[in-house]
């Protein structure tokens, strides 16, 4: 009596999902029949939306789902197989493995596109929505719909959205293709782009709204084409920008031409790598960057006060000398590093937090480290400005630029002034290259590439000037991408060292000339 | 720039130096002679040692251009090895344009990398360019118009020192940029190579050798005689002038815009007549010649040898090529060390160069 209540009871418990499962195990049967037995078995199963179809699918898909003599269907686990209708453990003894042909593959990647668009895993989901917007096919309308209702995701409902417009564009009604059509209009990709163009043709009466469309479409694109080509151009100025921030200061301020300076910002660069090697494996490995800004500024900052005090001192007043000078530490600098880390490139890699790339409204994509360059640029920038205008150290150097005898008999002691300024610009080169080697390689002539540009911006947005210095160095980077699509980036490169070269026959000294008694220092 | 003046070395020295002058001419002149020697003869002279000394004085003679532009009229160029190389590419388009058919794949008119890119037809600027006398004039006009252009644009808004040397070596960088690519017709990346002869001559041939050498020496002594006619002129005082105080100069009346074209496009000339010799004796020609670690190269051959005295350029280019031809043989690694370091030592602590060990002037 007691055991046929507890037979009772179980057999309840197990008929609710049995029967939940009916379609499931029945389908089952078919796999390893026959190839077209095999096909129809997986549309079932795709139509099924049983979780428990997916590991049996991807098992066929590769080519491990067993089939034992009694039509038993194993599916492989880590060790070991399970009878794919029990969930039981079983023996693979006397199996053979299920075998698929063009006909079986068709039908497999439909059957896991349903049932990916319903898996719990919202990565599954979306890779899912972008194979069914791809592939289109009539009967899929009544699963994205249900996938619809239970998507809670807006990126992914989004895409569904659109995987169903496609859907619709080819197997819809006429009031289902024109939603389609404005959706698809709406939602200004390449893809949907060239959907509608197809659709052109197959639907004549509908020519008019898809020309909106298209329009719309192309629309947006240019819109987004002007809007990366803006951050790109952001970017490579915030980058000039810091390279030449450094330049300012020495070149600008004090005179001194540092052709060395692209070697600070290499020096930088492997100052960031350094730290990232010694903080790998230990709980600071995440800040190794944060921790490297400062590193770095203080590494190359002592470099150029040494340079400063040892060699550039003495040439003080002879501008070409001191030009050829650095210009040879600057070799000196580059084959040590080379010698000292190799001539390959080292790897930097960017946290975490920094990768990925950050969707706008109006779908411009900008990549994450890109954009922190650019904050990072325009902080380093106002804190350049902060410190001259405001800090003791500030007014020291204006003094001694200003007049240098007169700040020696007010007690300010010029040389430690002008080894701090000199400093200063290093650090900020070693700033720089923290910033480079997110987005460059870190290689001994990181520097040769970015010092002639630097100069270019000194020289173009005015000697002297740190608002000339942040006007020109984003001005050439934004001139050198909108010219990069038309001329390539080697012309376009040409183009702006030429232009330059004309522009400072109109404004020889640049766009923001220092005016007054200053202009002869 | 160093308020010092140059003088001219007097009396003893300036023998001296002459002396040593005619010695080197001598020595080199003896070079192609002692290679035609039998090769078991004990003076005999390897092949590669006269491709070497051609290509060194070739060396020197844009070294001579420089130290005329530099050490006379202060235009520090950190751009003379784009006309060295434009001057080398003259002579390259000639060299490319006398393989004819010889080439890989047999074209009769197009030089390989143009049949490999699908031209067509040859690109005007080729055309004339397998007449010797045209190309020769080509690998002159070119860098001396870019030299006036650029000089006459710098010059007139009265862009000097640094700000001028900028502008050049910003020049040369966009000129390899642009060569490198493969759409100008200038075989891009790879730049010419493979010739065959010249004038007739094939030039592995020891004839060939021995012309190119001595046509190299022979422009050597004509530059030279011509810049020292230029500085011994009162040009050439004017020049000195413009070096130490530009604006008394211009305030006295002088054009010094005039002056300064006139010194930096005849610099520019001799410096791509060097590159058209240097071309067939090192049998290639390619965007790295603009580099602009190259141009900087050259002026350090200068500064080494003393600038303002034109034998300092000479003497200079060659003993800095030895050490480096010297060093990258012996340890590759110390090379750029000893260049960095030659800047450096030379700026810090030989302001004069070599001849001024040996002139041993009244000092600063």
């Amino acid at each position: 009596m007691k055991h046929t209540l507890l037979g009772f009871v179980l057999v309840l418990l197990l008929a609710l999902p049995a029967r939940a499962q009916d379609a499931f195990v029945s389908a089952l049967r078919g796999l390893g029949e026959g190839f077209s037995e095999t096909a129809t078995a997986v549309e079932r199963l795709g139509a099924s939306g049983d979780p428990r179809a997916l590991p049996v699918l991807r098992a066929l898909q590769d080519g491990r789902l067993q089939r034992l003599p009694d039509g038993r269907i194993l599916v492989p686990r880590e060790a070991g197989f399970v009878d794919a209708a029990t969930g039981a453990a079983a023996e693979a003894t006397g199996g053979e493995a299920v075998r698929v042909n063009n006909r079986v593959r068709a039908a497999l990647r439909g059957a896991l596109g349903q049932l990916q668009i319903l898996s719990p895993d919202a990565g599954e989901r979306s890779a899912a929505a972008d194979a069914v917007f791809r592939s289109r096919s009539a009967e899929n309308v009544p699963l994205l719909k249900t996938a619809l209702e239970r998507e809670t995701l807006p990126a992914i409902r989004e895409k569904l959205r659109l995987a169903l417009a496609a859907t619709q564009l080819v197997a819809g009604d006429e009031a289902a293709k024109r939603d389609a059509i404005a959706l698809l209009g709406a939602a200004g990709t390449t893809e949907a782009r060239a959907l509608l163009i197809e659709a052109k043709a197959a639907n004549a009466g509908l020519a008019a709204p898809i020309d909106a469309a298209i329009a719309s479409i192309d629309q947006t694109l240019a819109f987004r084409q002007a809007g990366e080509t803006l951050f790109q151009g952001l970017s490579l100025g915030s980058v000039l920008l810091l390279a030449a921030l450094g330049l300012a200061i020495t070149f600008g301020v004090m005179g001194v031409i540092n052709m060395a300076h692209g070697e600070f910002v290499m020096l930088g660069a492997y100052a960031t790598f350094v730290v990232q090697e010694a903080c790998r494996g230990t709980a600071l490995a995440p800040y190794a960057l944060p921790l490297a800004i400062p590193f770095a500024f203080l590494v190359t900052a002592a470099i150029g006060a040494l340079l400063e005090r040892g060699l550039i001192r003495y040439l003080y007043g002879r501008p070409l000398e001191t030009l050829l000078m650095t210009f040879g530490v600057g070799m000196i600098l580059q084959q040590a590093v080379r010698l000292a880390f190799g001539a390959q490139n080292r790897e930097v890699i960017s946290p975490s937090w920094m990768q990925g790339t950050l969707l706008l409204p109006g779908g411009v994509a900008v990549t994450q480290n890109r954009l922190w360059i650019i904050l990072f640029g325009l902080a380093v920038f106002l804190m350049v400005v902060a410190a001259i205008r405001f800090t003791r150290f500030g007014l020291e150097m204006r003094a001694v630029v200003q007049n240098r005898r007169i700040a020696a008999t007010m007690g300010i002691r010029t040389g430690r002034v002008d080894a701090l300024t000199f400093a200063f610009g290093s650090g900020l080169a070693g700033l720089a290259g923290v910033a480079l080697s997110q987005i460059d390689n870190v290689s001994p002539n990181l520097g040769t590439g970015y010092i002639i540009d630097s100069f270019m911006v000194v020289v173009f947005g005015g000697v002297g000037s740190l608002a000339g210095t942040l006007v020109g160095a984003f001005t050439l980077g934004i001139v050198n991408k909108v010219l990069e699509p038309y001329a390539g980036a080697v012309l376009a490169k040409v183009f702006v060292l030429v232009a330059i070269m004309l522009f400072i026959q109109r404004r020889p000294r640049g766009l923001f000339a220092l005016k007054g008694r200053a202009a002869e220092a | 720039m160093s308020a010092t003046a140059l003088p001219a070395p007097a009396g003893a020295a300036r023998i001296t130096i002459r002396l040593v002058l005619a010695g080197i001419v001598l020595v080199l002149a003896a070079l192609p002679i002692l290679n035609a020697l039998p090769e078991s003869h004990a003076l005999h002279v390897s092949d590669f040692i006269v491709t070497v000394g051609g290509k060194w004085i070739t060396y020197a003679i844009l070294a001579l251009a420089i130290d005329l532009a530099w050490g006379y009229a202060g235009i520090l160029s950190l751009g003379h090895g784009a006309f060295f190389a434009l001057g080398g590419y003259a002579m390259g388009m000639h060299l490319m344009r006398l393989i004819g058919p010889r080439g890989v794949y047999g074209h009769p008119v197009l030089p390989d990398f143009m049949v490999f890119l699908g031209y067509k037809e040859l690109p005007w600027y080729w055309l004339g360019f397998e007449f010797f006398p045209y190309a020769l004039f080509m690998a002159m006009f070119v860098p001396g118009l870019l030299a006036l252009i650029v000089g006459w644009l710098a010059f007139r808004s009265r862009i000097t020192g640094v700000y001028f040397s900028i502008i050049t070596q910003a020049m040369t960088y966009a000129l390899m940029l642009a060569f490198f690519r493969n759409d100008m017709g200038f075989g891009g990346n790879n730049g010419f190579t493979d010739f065959k002869e010249l004038l007739g001559m094939p030039l592995r041939s020891a004839n060939a050798r021995a012309t190119l050498f001595y046509a190299s020496l022979v422009l050597l002594l004509i530059s030279l005689w011509l810049c020292w006619r230029i500085a011994e002129s009162k040009l050439g005082r004017v020049l000195v002038a413009i070096r130490d105080a530009e604006s008394r100069v211009r305030f006295l009346g002088y054009d010094v815009t005039q002056h300064k074209l006139f010194v930096f496009v005849v610099s520019a000339v001799i410096a791509g007549l060097a590159g058209a010799l240097y071309v067939p004796q090192v049998g290639i020609i390619n965007p790295g010649e603009f580099s602009p670690g190259n141009s900087i190269e050259a002026v350090i051959w200068v500064a080494v040898g003393g600038r303002g005295t034109l034998l300092g350029a000479i003497l200079g280019a060659f003993s800095v090529n030895a050490l480096k031809t010297w060093l990258t043989t012996v340890a590759p690694d110390l090379w750029l060390f000893a260049l960095g370091g030659l800047f450096v030592a030379v700026t810090l602590f030989l302001p004069r160069g070599l001849i001024g060990l040996i002139t041993k002037a009244p000092g600063r």
